[in-house]
């Protein structure tokens, strides 16, 4: 009974260690290859990771899906807005003629692009779904220059993982993997079907990730930082978000 | 020795039920907590306060931006309940396959879940309804048995209820849904998803209502225990 039991402890200790060191190895892969949230750290980090990490090895590439224009909400929702400060106010009166978009962090030509500039690149647009993380929807189709277009044209350095950006209302800034920044539907979207971004909706200038609920498409873009970290932004969780105790990857 | 080998329930079924109920529990919970910001249901691709409406929940919402006609708003705890709701659903979604996968292979299902083929007419069916709604205690064999009305209910959890609410949550995903377009186009639209995975939510719970009034009804605690510890008292001819 004893020899039984001693047995039974010995292989239970030595699958344990297998199970605790296959874990670390698996987790130690999962960082390398880029499939670790930055909010990982907590109590729900486990579910987050394998969230994030089946995410990246499913739809890298996937696209969002498309609609068609028969299908664009005709009353879409406009969530609500908190006030929006006087610098807002004065760039607005100038109809966002001086509106500015600085990009820098790891970029080879930081640099700042007017909303006229962002307009003469090819443009591209879709229609697609916004969803809020609360349950409600609208389909509108989103005009604006391709991300990776501007991040070529700032020169984004191959080691670049993640894009930070920020929002002219302070308490608003997000990032998003190279996957999603290189994606092509991700947008900076300066048109709402057919027209400029009405200011409820985002306007002049809205981050469109299609493939992530809503609160990743932040409204009133004016920063773009390009990262190999996320680690020296605010609490180091990757973006308001996780601060305010949302998950940082929200395409679930 | 022989009731030391002799177990009610294996080990693999005793574990993975108390893991699923707990992340059950907590997919329950936190679920309504995601309803209350917005209790309003919609069917086809997209819903919001400006969209008809399928049916509404007459409660309060979390939020301001749905029109309920309370005058307050109810806490907010869509943060943490959105990180413990994936977290949970991959809780039961690796243990439901744990048992799944091992239970085939074992021939758990086939001894203990499947009915019988003789069970399965409709007079054996008709007859378990009947003693059921007679509230009938349970005789000593069922103690290590299901009835062919159990086996048939766990069968339809195991294998329709919780595919189709992981199914009907996958289509809810922008992102699942980028790779997988047609989990949500079966559906007819992410909002019949979500309408869908509501209803589910609420077919589980009639189960679980069911399930726990049985449990009193044949011995609240030798079920418990059976399911705890994995003992249960003998049946007589057996002893």
């Amino acid at each position: 009974m004893s020899t039984f039991s001693r047995r039974k402890l010995i292989t239970g200790g030595v699958v344990a260690a297998a199970g605790a060191t296959g874990l670390a190895v698996a987790v130690k892969l999962a960082d390398h290859y880029g499939l670790i949230p930055p909010d990982a750290g907590g109590i729900y980090g486990p579910g987050e990771a394998l969230t994030y990490a089946a995410q990246r090895l499913l739809t890298r590439h996937s696209m969002a899906r498309e609609f068609s224009r028969s299908q664009i909400s005709a009353k879409p929702l406009m969530n609500e807005v908190d006030p929006l400060g006087d610098e807002f106010k004065r760039l607005q009166d100038g109809r966002f003629a001086d509106w500015k978009l600085a990009v820098d962090g790891m970029v080879a030509r930081p640099r700042s692009f007017s909303l006229e500039e962002l307009k003469s690149y090819p443009q591209r647009s879709h229609i697609t779904m916004i969803q809020c993380e609360e349950g409600w929807s609208y389909i509108a189709e989103w005009i604006g220059a391709p991300l990776s277009r501007v991040l070529g044209v700032a020169g984004a350095l191959p080691q670049a993982r993640y894009v930070v950006y920020r929002s002219i209302q302070a308490d608003w800034w997000e990032s998003i993997d190279m996957a999603d920044a290189l994606h092509p539907q991700t947008l900076l979207a300066y048109g709402m079907n057919g027209d400029d971004i009405p200011v409820g909706f985002g306007g002049p200038l809205r981050m469109r990730v299609a493939r992530q609920v809503g609160y990743k498409s932040v409204k009133y873009i004016t920063r773009i930082t390009v990262t190999d970290s996320l680690k020296q932004f605010g609490k180091g969780l990757g973006s308001a978000s996780p601060e305010a105790g949302y998950a940082w990857f929200a395409g679930i | 020795m022989a009731e030391a080998v002799r177990s009610r329930h294996s080990l693999l079924v005793r574990v993975t039920h108390w893991i699923m109920a707990l992340a059950f529990l907590a997919l329950l919970v936190t679920g309504l907590e995601i309803v209350v910001s917005h209790p309003r249901f919609y069917w086809g691709e997209v819903g919001n306060v400006n969209t008809p409406v399928l049916f509404k929940i007459p409660i309060p919402a979390s939020r301001r931006l749905v029109p309920t006609g309370y005058g307050y708003l109810l806490p907010d705890q869509n943060g943490w309940s959105r990180y413990l709701h994936f977290q949970s659903a991959w809780i039961l979604v690796l243990t439901g396959l744990l048992y799944v996968g091992v239970g085939t292979f074992n021939g758990h299902f086939r001894r203990n879940v499947f009915p019988a083929r003789s069970e399965i007419t409709a007079k054996s069916l008709l007859g378990s309804v009947i003693q059921h709604l007679r509230f009938a205690r349970p005789g000593p064999d069922e103690a290590w048995s299901y009835n062919v009305l159990q086996r048939v209910a766990y069968l339809a959890v195991i294998f329709v209820l919780f595919p189709m609410i992981i199914w009907t949550g996958l289509a809810m995903s922008p992102s699942f849904v980028s790779a997988v377009p047609a989990a949500v186009n079966l559906l007819g639209g992410q909002q019949s998803a979500r309408t869908l995975h509501f209803v589910l939510t609420w077919v589980l719970v009639l189960f679980l209502v069911i399930h726990l009034l049985m449990i009193f009804l044949a011995g609240f605690w030798d079920r418990v225990r059976a399911m705890i510890t994995g003992r249960a008292a003998e049946p007589l001819e057996r002893v």
